[in-house]
């Protein structure tokens, strides 16, 4: 009997990752008419089940403190027992490592939508002036692209997914197409108030939240809760928002639990698929495509190309220019608290709002000659915030004591703290870096991760001007400021470690020269044709805007360009 | 028993395994968690005394942990305390979790335990009213820790004790509405600040 042998189904793309980057392409392409395979590493998402926005902590076996109060350890902020199953700092069986004297924390996630069902919504555009970084100070390097290239997919994406703000007409942090913003909340007013006192710009946030209803999606019911994803998805994750419109087109397939292991390549050179971990059999797979977009967020990225090994590419895919893995970049971070007493007088009041801040304070020292290089923004949010773990510890370690005065303490306090957290553009250095752990493999047998980090002067630096002006705020405002950093040790001034901050970008980063760059302006690789990548990876320089929705503009416009290369036979 | 398709024992180890590693492969579903917190509840009406079996603490320890738990947040006119809120049955899973709680915790009562027989030759739990009161005053504030180096680990213990206690009342739905939150619902619009002086103005 003859066996039937079918020639493996050959896509016109397919597409590793599903979060930002990758879903934005899934749309677009999909709709441009291609079709696409997506290999997603983890499970698909059931809003319905996964996302807990109106749980009661008490409804939790460890009430967001998760198991053995690990949402209680520094650095670990995120209330993981509450979130989207988005992922997490360690992974089982999925290790990475860091190089002596390196501090690197990698937030992953494995689930169709990636990070985007968790992320906090910060919209915000770079500036004009971010893509000329080396013009304007020498340090770093300018991108192949102008503002002017981007602008028009900015203006797509926040029509697309909706976000509210307010034109402002302030050079640092470009207006975008809006929704209106929510009112401001009783921590907000004070806070308004103190930086108007002392001269810092504080203006209406920028956010990825519906306030109108938007393409069949209802404005938000104001729960306070996006953190934990929207089961009405009235904010952006891409598993609600890019992903359906992709399937509905009918040239969308998407293959959960596969583990993307390297890249498949030609011999003329050009990329022909990708070869995965099937996890549920444990067995390698392979898909075919005839281009390949990666987006699978910047380190994975990069890990996956300096995995696909051959004769062609001894030094991994894409990495003539060794630029692979370089240029590892996350925002500079630095909290602080303040206590408010005035706020004891607010009475009971529904304050949820939206998840997340209504007013921020964008970088206002544009203008000026600073100790340190570009600039941060500030992000601040506290008031009569749904009760949960860690809510009192400062009010503890204040007011100490015990028993029923403790407990009036408590009750009178509660409200009265605000919390702000800057955010601001590192420099690359030459030592931090990423690349592959020559004596580690993770459990599907790929080699894992090794990250190098170190914050230069600059963001120190940095990092200190944040913590006094969090000081300067707070008592213009009559409060107290009650964070005490060091200008010492391993986080001077409270700089957050590498990656805890969860911008990592920079590892595959785009230039015009292809000596010293990975990609051109349209995420595609210099040395692979058909080869793109449209996460974060792809960033030249990492402002002080939260990257997602740069991310999604670049993935916008890398999609087009693809679509009209695939249309004219070019790819 | 009803014919539940997956046991308790089943839940707890998908939970135990779930934020452990983190993977969204171990991910704790919120059913689960709703089914496991309203086992736990169960387990806790059906036993016959109402009693919780400690799953870290010995006896002794459990007992005096209570004790500690409802110093720091009694029962007052406008709420009950950490005991009714469930504060020491929190503490104990996590404890149950944590190795290093295990030994701040477990220790921090061992400590206290060697502080009262230095002093009153016996038990925390046994001592008179008026010298656990004595006790609690002296590990209650950093200050006397600078004054009697001695007294500094009981200090990191009850200040660590405090926290998680407050952690247990305030995630309690006793300890929630005695500060009147009045959030998570659906609103269709949000007001924003109430009229309050130096606030909204």
């Amino acid at each position: 009997m003859a066996q039937v042998v079918r020639s493996p189904r050959v896509y016109d793309v397919c597409i590793v990752g599903s979060g930002a980057g990758g879903g934005t392409a899934a749309k677009i392409l999909t709709e441009g008419g291609l079709n696409v395979v997506m290999l997603e590493a983890g499970p698909p998402l059931d809003p319905m089940v996964d996302f807990k926005e109106h749980v009661w902590p008490y409804e939790l076996p460890h009430r967001g403190a998760g198991v053995g109060g690990n949402a209680l350890k520094p650095g670990n902020g995120l209330e993981e027992e509450f979130l989207a199953p988005t992922g997490a700092w360690t992974i089982e069986g999925e290790p990475y490592t860091a190089a002596p004297g390196s501090n690197f924390r990698w937030f992953r996630s494995r689930i169709v939508g990636g990070r985007t069902n968790h992320w906090g919504r910060i919209a915000l555009r770079f500036a004009p002036v971010d893509f000329r970084s080396k013009t304007r100070d020498g340090l770093g390097d300018d991108w192949p692209i102008t503002y002017d290239d981007v602008a028009p997919y900015y203006d797509k994406v926040e029509s697309y997914i909706g976000v509210f703000g307010t034109k402002e007409n302030i050079p640092s942090a470009p207006d975008g197409v809006f929704q209106p913003p929510p009112k401001m909340r009783c921590s907000e007013t004070v806070i308004k108030k103190a930086c108007d006192k002392i001269g810092v710009i504080c203006i209406p946030s920028r956010m990825a939240i519906l306030t109108k209803p938007l393409n069949g999606r209802p404005a938000c019911h104001y729960c306070g809760q996006c953190g934990r994803g929207c089961r009405l998805a009235s904010n952006f994750s891409s598993s609600q928002v890019m992903i359906p419109p992709a399937q509905k087109t009918g040239r969308l397939t998407l293959i959960t639990g596969a583990m993307a292991r390297e890249v498949l390549i030609g011999k003329d050179g050009k990329a022909t698929g990708v070869s995965y971990i099937d996890k549920a059999s444990r067995s390698e797979k392979r898909v075919h495509a005839k281009s390949v977009m990666l987006a699978a967020s910047a380190c994975e990225s990069a890990r996956l190309l300096l995995n696909s090994k051959s004769t062609l590419f001894p030094d991994g895919l894409a990495n003539s220019s060794g630029a692979v893995g370089r240029y590892l970049m996350d925002s500079v971070g630095s909290d602080g608290i303040g206590y408010f007493p005035q706020m004891a007088k607010v009475p009971p009041h529904n304050h949820d709002g939206v998840g997340g801040m209504h007013m921020y304070m964008p970088w206002w020292k544009f203008d000026r000659k600073n100790d340190f290089p570009r600039g941060y923004h500030i992000e601040f949010g506290g008031g009569r915030e749904m009760p949960g773990v860690g809510m009192f510890h400062e009010t503890c370690d204040l007011f100490e004591g015990y028993g029923a005065k403790l407990k009036q303490t408590c009750r009178s306090e509660y409200g009265s703290y605000i919390g702000f957290a800057g955010r601001g553009e590192m420099i690359p250095n030459n030592d931090s870096y990423c690349d592959i752990d020559p004596y580690t493999v993770d459990q599907w047998g790929i080699p894992v991760l090794r990250f190098h980090f170190r914050w230069s002067d600059y963001e120190i630096k940095m990092a200190k001007d944040m913590q006094e002006t969090f000081r300067g705020i707070v008592e213009a405002a009559g409060g107290t400021y009650v964070t005490r950093t060091c200008p010492d040790g391993d986080n001077p001034f409270g700089i957050a470690d590498g990656g805890v901050i969860i911008h990592e970008i920079g590892t595959a980063r785009m230039g015009s020269d292809p000596k010293t760059s990975v990609l051109n302006g349209f995420c595609q690789a210099h040395d692979v044709k058909n080869l793109f990548v449209t996460d974060g990876a792809g960033f030249v320089s990492n402002p002080d805007k939260n990257p997602t929705l740069t991310i999604m503009a670049l993935s916008w416009r890398a999609s087009e360009y693809l679509v009209e290369q695939a249309k004219q036979g070019s790819i | 028993m009803p014919s539940n398709s997956i046991s308790r024992r089943d839940v707890l180890r998908t939970l135990a395994m779930g934020a452990v590693g983190g993977s969204v492969l171990h991910v704790i579903p919120l059913a689960a968690a709703e089914q496991a917190h309203r086992m736990v509840k169960q387990e806790k009406t059906q036993s016959p005394s109402g009693a919780y079996k400690p799953k870290f603490f010995p006896a002794h320890q459990y007992a005096t942990l209570r004790v500690l738990c409802d110093r720091i947040i009694p029962a007052d006119d406008h709420s009950g305390g950490a005991i009714q809120a469930g504060a020491p049955e929190f503490i104990d899973l996590l404890t149950s979790e944590n190795k290093e709680y295990q030994v701040d915790l477990g220790g921090g009562l061992m400590w206290l335990d060697g502080f009262c027989s230095d002093r009153f030759d016996t038990t925390y739990l046994k001592c008179s009213a008026e010298q656990q009161k004595q006790v609690l005053d002296l590990i209650a504030y950093r200050k006397n820790a600078q004054d009697d180096p001695g007294l500094s680990q009981g200090v990191e213990f009850f200040a660590f004790l405090r926290k998680l206690t407050t952690d247990g009342f305030y995630t309690s739905e006793i300890g929630i509405s005695d500060l009147q939150y009045e959030g998570n619902t659906f609103l269709r619009e949000f007001s924003g600040c109430p009229p309050v002086p130096e606030v909204s103005d």
